[in-house]
């Protein structure tokens, strides 16, 4: 169906000024996000409605059920990168008091493994009625294992004569070409030219709370108490694999701790083991991971190693790129990063790219997949050729970005953040022991909006619910369900009924890709409004005036032209003669828009004693269209920015090659960006209200680490090609610099 | 007693932190370490707990004993074994279940509650080393639906996302501000420097935790 649209004139604060634009906005009734003066609830911030919940340890996630008899799951892995299972002895597990039900591979050949690739994958499975029994359930099964040989180096996998990974296919995948114009013409044009490796690290999701499910059976039907990003995703994996009707399994999912793009997909391994353990054992089984299970099998990003070549001309226009680049997703999954120069208009370009499997755990979706490893090459290869041509990096992103919005948010950064005075024109390399130094970096995201569907009663009392089979993962959909409702309704946001995080609900697709707000947003206000639209058909009569002419405001029904005639909210539903007003609608287009462009100032300290480095301060300039709540928005950048720190100087899964066992696997050694680490950040918000709801998880996290690498060289001078930038690599660049 | 749990002794935990951030953590786990140890030099404490409640035992030791733990100003009998941390035994057998665990040894800081009112992580101190003492969770902080000023601040400041590691924070703005009510900025970041939030909410539970402290100054 064809959306009508209107134009209309609004007014939208640019670069801090208003600014009168034309925007085309869907012609549904009195449909659009409207006015943004006229709005009273969206785009203003508003505390989360679950903060209250949260705050008193009221809030039950998965993993704080408890249900009555339930059991205790825990999952046998494989301690070896690779071996062949050739004998599983359970019987003194199966004998230990307080153990109701052990799954082994003869009882599930699909969940668990017959040859273990990676160090940490399924074996067998076990429930008791304490943790502490189902810990020595786990060690007193036997396993006999064929050692196998394995490689867990990317370097070494690469070579023809490595262990091979998969049977079936090489380790080596198959290479992705892309090319445009005429690359060594580009670099024969170009007056200067340079070239370097750029190493990412392997990066953990480290979600709080684990992988897992408590899981329940009641006759053949399954009830699945989730810690996901997709209640259907996890409902369309177990009911797949049991070979159950749909509608006889439902997942729950009330609160969830964090997910970053590793909970996203079906119920994987752990969450139809829950169910198998429950099934088995006939009561209801929880079955969360552990830290260490968490970091070995639940996803990461991969790692990627990027040659990259530039070439430029001496009035700063690039004219020539090429990328080759590898890096390995483990046993399974891509770690392809976008298969262009990230960002810039380059007229003459070569990428290309291979996946290197090695015996490691999969990868999987985290937070913005392949742009902060492609934003960090980029980025520190434009500071490093400005160099050569002795031209502001600054300049030269100006002159190449197609991006006119991220060309303004470039300016209104380097205008706050003082690029043109504060920074210095070259590296300190002098004797001070301290140095300080500014660098940026830009990011680009797609986002948007689609897949979900609403449904929307007015009850008789005049309450309201609004139902919607998404989930809230800590960014504040929720609320925002609510802020919406209240504004269609004229209504206080938290007195709506909004029910998620069920699959009982209407459909609605996993929370990733920053796809959720823009999403479900559109959705509940098409809703809304068509169940209001329906409310005031009803009633007009009582009015005597067309359903048009009703407004709905301040807790009132009344006639837009007439406001002495109103009644109020429950006056108004008392006379529905029929029950409830009901409408079931979906996501319309005209609400949201998709794709971003950001940018990030980064200023920090180097001890070039110790090669500590620290960020004193981040600027990010962000945009999402229109922004729902303001308040939650910048909550998410602050912690995407935290985690681009944490990218660019902390986090690093080290894997032993003698072992081929994760040696940090915890949250000591595997380090995330705590308290002392966090600097000022400072968030500018770009507003574009006329472009509709786009979302913000991935953008922040993106162009972090290449900001930082590029101020640790405007510092001192040492240019750290290699994530993340620990100390040893900042005295090692620095090294260098001395001999030089 | 085979170390089933595969927990550092506190004391000799890395602290590659350390280098950068001061003694903050180090001193938290320290604070852990010394609670642990008065209480395993007084076993006889538990020990009379579990022969009064005719605990069983076996070569691991006891394995099932009943003992009573003060949570929240309230004496509940909890069946333990001599290995179950006090954060088991409250969220597995007392269901209170605010304190999370998330890396199960005394490195997030997602299970802190307060045992006589210091931060505790209780994943790493055992059930039975909380005999006697009194133990303070999140859940108790409220009276009836009014909220603690920290949580009021909380909520206004939005420190908190998914909400995970909140009641760990919560607790351990608690510790912080009834020791020293006037923090400043970085006291606040040592205070916190025990908790980790992986969704980044760290720069509004700073400004929650002073604006608590203005709060608290106010209504006290």
């Amino acid at each position: 169906m064809q959306q009508k649209t209107k134009k209309e004139t609004i007014t939208i604060e640019e670069a801090g000024h208003p600014k009168e634009v034309e925007v085309e906005v869907p012609d549904v009734g009195d449909a659009g996000w409207g006015k943004m003066e006229n709005l009273r609830y969206i785009n203003h911030s508003r505390v989360r409605v679950d903060a209250v919940e949260k705050v008193t340890g009221r809030a039950k996630y998965a993993y704080d059920l408890n249900l009555p008899g339930m059991l205790y799951g825990r999952i046998l892995r494989s301690v070896h990168p690779r071996a062949r299972i050739k004998r599983i002895d359970a019987s003194r597990a199966v004998a230990l008091a307080g153990v109701k039900a052990v799954v082994l591979p003869s009882d599930a050949p699909n969940v668990f493994a017959q040859e273990c690739r990676y160090a940490g994958q399924e074996v067998a499975a076990v429930a008791a009625s304490t943790p502490e029994i189902a810990e020595d359930a786990l060690r007193l099964i036997v396993v006999e294992y064929e050692i196998l040989p394995f490689v867990v180096d990317v370097d070494q996998a690469l070579k023809p004569e490595s262990t091979q990974v998969h049977a079936d296919r090489k380790n080596v995948s198959q290479a992705q070409i892309r090319e445009q114009g005429d690359v060594a013409a580009g670099f024969a044009a170009a007056d200067a030219t340079f070239e370097a490796t750029y190493r990412c690290q392997v990066h953990t999701h480290s979600a709080l709370e684990t992988h897992g499910s408590v899981a329940k059976w009641d006759g053949d039907q399954l009830t699945a108490w989730a810690s996901t990003q997709s209640v259907f995703g996890f409902r369309d994996g177990l009911a797949k694999y049991f070979g159950l009707p749909e509608t006889k399994v439902r997942v729950i999912t009330e609160h969830m701790g964090g997910g970053f793009g590793a909970k996203l997909g079906d119920a994987r391994p752990e969450g139809v083991i829950c169910a198998l353990l429950a099934r088995k054992a006939g009561v209801p089984v929880k079955l969360l991971l552990n830290r260490k299970e968490e970091h070995l099998t639940t996803g990461n990003r991969p790692s990627a190693v990027q040659q990259v070549k530039v070439g430029i001309k001496n009035d700063g226009s690039l004219v020539a790129y090429q990328r080759y680049n590898y890096g390995t997703p483990g046993i399974a999954g891509s770690a392809g990063i976008p298969a262009a120069p990230y960002l810039y208009n380059i007229p003459n370009w070569r990428v290309e790219q291979v996946d290197v499997f090695t015996h490691a755990g999969p990868a999987a979706a985290l937070r913005a997949p392949g742009h902060p490893q492609a934003a960090f090459s980029m980025e520190s290869v434009i500071d490093e050729i400005a160099e050569k041509i002795n031209m502001d990096p600054l300049d030269i992103r100006q002159k190449n970005d197609p991006d006119e919005t991220r060309r303004k948010m470039v300016e209104m950064g380097a205008e706050k953040i003082g690029w043109k005075t504060r920074r210095k024109p070259k590296p300190d390399t002098g004797p001070d022991r301290v140095k300080r130094g500014i660098g940026m970096g830009s990011c680009t995201w797609g986002g948007g909006g689609g897949r979900t569907r609403t449904a929307c009663t007015i009850h008789t009392d005049g309450s309201v619910e609004v139902r919607c089979g998404t989930q809230d993962i800590g960014t504040g959909t929720r609320t925002v369900i609510h802020m919406i409702a209240g504004e269609e309704f004229g209504l206080v946001p938290e007195a709506v009924n909004v029910r998620i995080g069920d699959t009982r609900l209407p459909w609605s697709g996993g929370s990733g890709g920053s796809t959720t707000c823009a999403s479900v947003s559109p959705a509940v206000k098409f809703t809304t409004m068509m169940a209001k639209l329906k409310l005031f058909e009803a009633i007009a009569p009582k009015f005597g005036v067309a359903a048009t002419a009703l407004e709905a405001k301040d807790g009132k029904v009344y006639v837009k032209d007439d406001p002495s005639k109103s009644m109020t909210w429950r006056q108004t539903t008392a006379q529905l003669q029929d029950g409830p007003i009901e409408f079931q609608g979906s996501w319309v287009p005209g609400y949201s828009g998709s794709g971003v462009p950001g940018v990030q100032f980064a200023e920090v300290e180097v001890d070039t004693w110790t090669g500590l480095v620290k960020v004193l301060k981040v600027l990010a300039v962000h945009t999402s269209g229109l922004v729902m709540n303001p308040l939650t928005w910048e909550s998410q950048i602050n912690g995407g920015v935290l985690m681009g720190i944490g990218y660019g100087l902390y986090e690093d899964r080290i894997m032993d090659p003698a072992t081929g066992y994760m040696v940090n696997a915890n949250l000591e050694d595997y380090r995330l960006v705590g308290a002392m680490e966090v600097p000022e950040i400072e968030v500018l918000r770009y507003d574009q209200p006329e472009r509709g709801v786009i979302g913000i998880g991935e953008p922040p996290i993106i162009p972090t680490a290449g900001a930082i690498a590029n101020a640790v060289y405007n510092a001192c001078g040492a240019r750290v090609r290699d994530l993340p930038i620990t100390p040893d690599k900042v005295l090692a660049a620095l090294g260098h610099v001395r001999e030089g | 007693m085979p170390d089933l749990h595969d927990k550092p002794e506190p004391e000799i935990s890395p602290a590659p932190e350390t280098q950068q951030t001061g003694i903050s953590r180090r001193g938290f786990l320290k604070g852990v370490g010394a609670g642990a140890v008065t209480a395993t030099v007084v076993p006889a404490v538990w020990l009379s707990h579990a022969e009064n409640a005719a605990a069983q035992t076996s070569p691991m030791g006891v394995t099932d004993a009943s003992i009573q733990l003060k949570v929240n100003g309230k004496i509940h009998t909890v069946q333990v074994e001599a290995r179950t941390t006090l954060a088991s035994a409250l969220r597995d057998r007392l269901d209170v279940t605010s304190p999370k665990l998330v890396c199960d040894r005394g490195e997030c800081g997602a299970c802190t509650v307060l045992i006589d009112g210091k931060t505790v992580y209780s994943c790493i101190m055992l059930a039975l080393d909380a005999v006697g003492r009194d133990i303070t969770t999140v859940e108790s902080l409220a009276s009836g639906e009014t909220l603690h000023p920290i949580q009021e601040a909380f909520i206004e400041k939005d420190a908190l996302m998914c909400g995970f590691c909140t009641p760990g924070f919560v607790m351990a703005v608690k510790a912080l501000l009834d020791a020293n009510p006037n923090p400043t900025l970085e006291e606040v970041k040592r205070g916190v420097s025990g908790n980790i939030c992986r969704c980044g909410t760290y720069p509004r539970v700073f400004e929650a935790a002073l604006e608590a402290a203005r709060k608290m100054k106010k209504g006290g």
